[in-house]
């Protein structure tokens, strides 16, 4: 029963990658010009106030460098990427509007049965836009938006004006910048004072369209004394041309507010990730980050957190997988900018067949932020020496009043761990799959459960084949 | 009926020739205890039955329950019936004890476990090895104690229920009472089916337990074999007039 189960999730698990439609988009452009641009914003029947918005990023985006770190991206080409695919729909509230080819990929990726038993509301974003969006009634009663961004822009334009690009400039890396000049889709959330969402919200962004980018903004304000549980998936099918994901998160976590953000990032191989997200935390307020990064060629993710208000928190649980022909660049940033302000980060690594994880940390503790505690502990495995994992802590600390500590673990599965399960009658390929489930089980334990095991799924499957 | 035979075993740890024509005949029923001096081959003799990927065999044969297992795997080994108690068991961060077992007796018997037997009989063989219940829930050996690792081995004995239990120097760093308890585990275990092979340097976990044969193994060589007395002359004189 049990095993039938799990070879049922491999399966969905394997059809994320196998599910490929067809010409499913109404208008696509490619390439990133002026001309892209304003055919982009005229499509989406913006204001013109976005439109002069986008022009300036793009000019940004000229201007700005490359990374000068990292991973290599010089297989990255603008003019060929698709900037934006509207696929054959307008956003729908049921999902049996939304078209049946559309409808079976969400189906088999299990989002509206999750909706159904475990979420209190839904968005699902196809290629550029987002094609369902949902809540339940008793929250939006309560005051609770949660809604797709571009009914944001033309319903709450005070709401999203007053934070929108207020947590990430435009000048703050190339990508940002890219991001603002093409940015589509994406979620808006806001919480009122006071309100608690004890299930949690979900978007999902599936990228279909061969050689195309993905640029939602999701932008999420929890108001004062609020919560929130906010899920983040991503997947796509395998091409053998490269898709961009170049998302943007701006998260606000007011005074005595509650965020938890987690994220099971799970694109294809040909994916370069390179997302920027980010929080700012007021007083007594908290965030907590839980990301498991699995898929893409080459990931650049290092959510940051800036403690801008006395006794903030973060709290940072984070997991990356790379196998063969994948170079993870992960980790984190945090600011203490307040007295009080603390953090924990707990971050694994997982690395086989060649695949490189990177994970940097970079903390800076500004004068103000006394009695600030900050742990750090990052662990990595590797599952063979072709492998490789790094580790790179850049700490700032600029008071003396500070409590610091940093542990950084990196090995290789242990043979005698093997061996020892498998002397217990378990095989090798199991023995090492337990190891690297056990490994990852604190993250697991921090996940809802279908997200648990949905990466406990993954694991087997990146394991799968590995083994012999 | 016999269990292991092993024919003129020679092996090495690494590079280093250890086993050097090693002969040993186990029949069903029985209790052997291997002592020997630091280095003769004692662990080594251990986790070449298992085919630990760390040692490997020159030339010879180990023949379980009538077949030869020269070319298993670790786990089909395990499969067979082998049992090996670790002298330091590993920790394995993130596996339950109690998820390890059930994977483990799957893997053995080859069939779903049945949750609430297994449990009870978990709980009450915890009990009699005087192991906190809490223990199962924990992570594998993660932060056990000495003693209670050793305990936690001989659980996995009775939960496994092999045909061969091996014990390398179950008893090495033991209290007195965590020693009578191990020896009241093998005793739980013991049948006229299965075996036990304890390797020790100490008596103590003897007393209590009716031992067939004492073999004194010296530089990767069985040197003198014979009954439950030749343990308590070695515990008395030492090894020097074997080496």
């Amino acid at each position: 029963m049990k095993a039938d189960l799990t070879k049922y999730e491999n399966n969905k698990i394997k059809n994320i990658y196998n599910i490929k439609n067809h010409e499913n988009y109404s208008y696509k452009t490619i390439g990133l010009t002026e001309d892209v641009i304003k055919d982009i914003s005229k499509k989406k029947n913006e204001s013109s106030w976005v439109l002069e918005l986008r022009l300036m990023a793009l000019k940004k985006f000229y201007e700005l460098q490359m990374p000068t770190w990292g991973p290599d991206l010089s297989e990255l080409d603008m003019s060929q990427i698709a900037t934006y695919v509207k696929p054959k729909t307008n956003m729908q509230r049921t999902w049996d509007d939304v078209p049946d080819e559309i409808k079976s990929t969400f189906d088999a990726l299990g989002i509206p049965e999750a909706e159904k038993t475990s979420l209190a509301g839904v968005g699902a974003q196809y290629d550029s836009e987002i094609v369902y969006h949902s809540i339940k009634d008793e929250l939006v009663k309560q005051g609770v938006i949660y809604t797709d961004f571009d009914e944001a822009v033309k319903k709450y334009p005070d709401l999203v004006k007053q934070y929108f690009m207020k947590c990430v400039p435009v000048t703050d890396h190339k990508f940002v910048a890219l991001h603002y000049a093409v940015w589509s889709g994406g979620s808006f959330v806001y919480v009122p004072k006071g309100v608690n969402v004890d299930i949690p919200l979900q978007s999902y962004f599936r990228l279909n369209a061969p050689g195309a980018g993905q640029f939602e903004h999701t932008l999420i304000i929890v108001d004062e004394g609020a919560s929130l549980q906010f899920i983040e998936g991503c997947s796509a099918p395998k091409y053998n041309e490269i898709n961009l994901h170049a998302g943007c998160v701006e998260l606000f976590v007011k005074e005595n507010a509650f965020l938890r953000y987690s994220t099971i990032e799970n694109w294809s191989k040909n994916m370069m990730n390179l997302n920027t997200k980010r929080v700012i935390v007021s007083e007594n307020g908290k965030i907590e980050w839980v990301t498991g990064s699995f898929g893409s060629k080459i990931s650049m993710l290092y959510p940051m957190s800036v403690l801008n208000g006395k006794n903030a928190k973060c709290e940072f649980t984070g997991i990356s997988f790379a196998g063969r022909g994948q170079n993870l660049d992960t980790g984190l940033k945090i600011v203490h900018n307040a007295q009080n302000t603390s953090s924990v980060v707990d971050s694994k690594s997982i690395s086989k067949d060649g695949g490189v994880c990177t994970f940097r940390s970079n903390v800076l503790i500004k004068p103000k932020a006394k009695h600030s505690k900050l742990t750090v502990d990052c662990e990595s495995l590797m599952l063979d020496s072709e492998s490789r994992s790094d580790t790179i802590p850049t700490n700032t600390i600029e008071t003396d009043d500070v409590q610091y500590s940093h542990e950084a673990k990196i090995g290789k599965i242990s043979d005698e761990a093997i061996f020892y399960l498998m002397s217990r009658g378990i095989s090798e390929a199991e023995a090492k799959a337990m190891i690297v489930r056990g490994f990852a089980n604190p993250i697991s334990k921090a996940l809802p459960l279908e997200y648990a095991v949905e990466m406990n799924n993954l694991i087997n499957i990146e394991l799968e084949g590995s083994i012999g | 009926m016999n269990l292991l035979t092993i024919k003129n075993l020679y092996a090495n740890a690494g590079e280093k020739e250890i086993l050097k024509g090693l002969n040993l005949e186990i029949n069903k029923g029985e209790i052997h205890v291997i002592m020997g001096p630091n280095g003769a081959g004692k662990s080594t003799l251990a986790n070449i039955i298992l085919d630990n990927p760390q040692y490997n065999v020159i030339k010879g044969n180990i023949e379980f329950d009538g077949e030869n297992i020269n070319k298993l795997k670790t786990d089909e080994r395990a499969k067979k019936g082998i049992f090996m108690s670790f002298q330091t068991p590993e920790e394995v961060p993130g596996i339950s004890v109690t998820n390890f077992l059930k994977t483990a007796q799957s893997s053995r018997t080859g069939e779903p476990v049945k949750i609430f037997k297994f449990k009870k009989e978990l709980e009450e063989n915890m009990k009699k090895l005087d192991m906190n219940p809490s223990y199962s829930t924990r992570d594998l050996n993660v932060g056990f104690s000495g003693g209670e690792k050793k305990k936690n081995e001989i659980l996995q004995m009775l939960t496994l229920n092999p045909k061969l239990a091996i014990l390398d120097e179950t008893d090495s760093g033991l209290d007195v009472d965590a020693i009578r308890t191990v020896s009241k585990g093998i005793n739980m275990y013991k049948n006229d089916d299965n075996a036990v092979l304890i390797i020790t340097h100490s008596t103590k976990i003897l007393n209590d337990l009716k031992v067939d044969k004492v073999h004194i193994l010296v530089d990767g060589k069985i040197v003198k074999t014979g009954d439950a007395n030749l343990a308590e002359q070695i515990e008395e004189e030492g090894y020097a007039k074997y080496i």
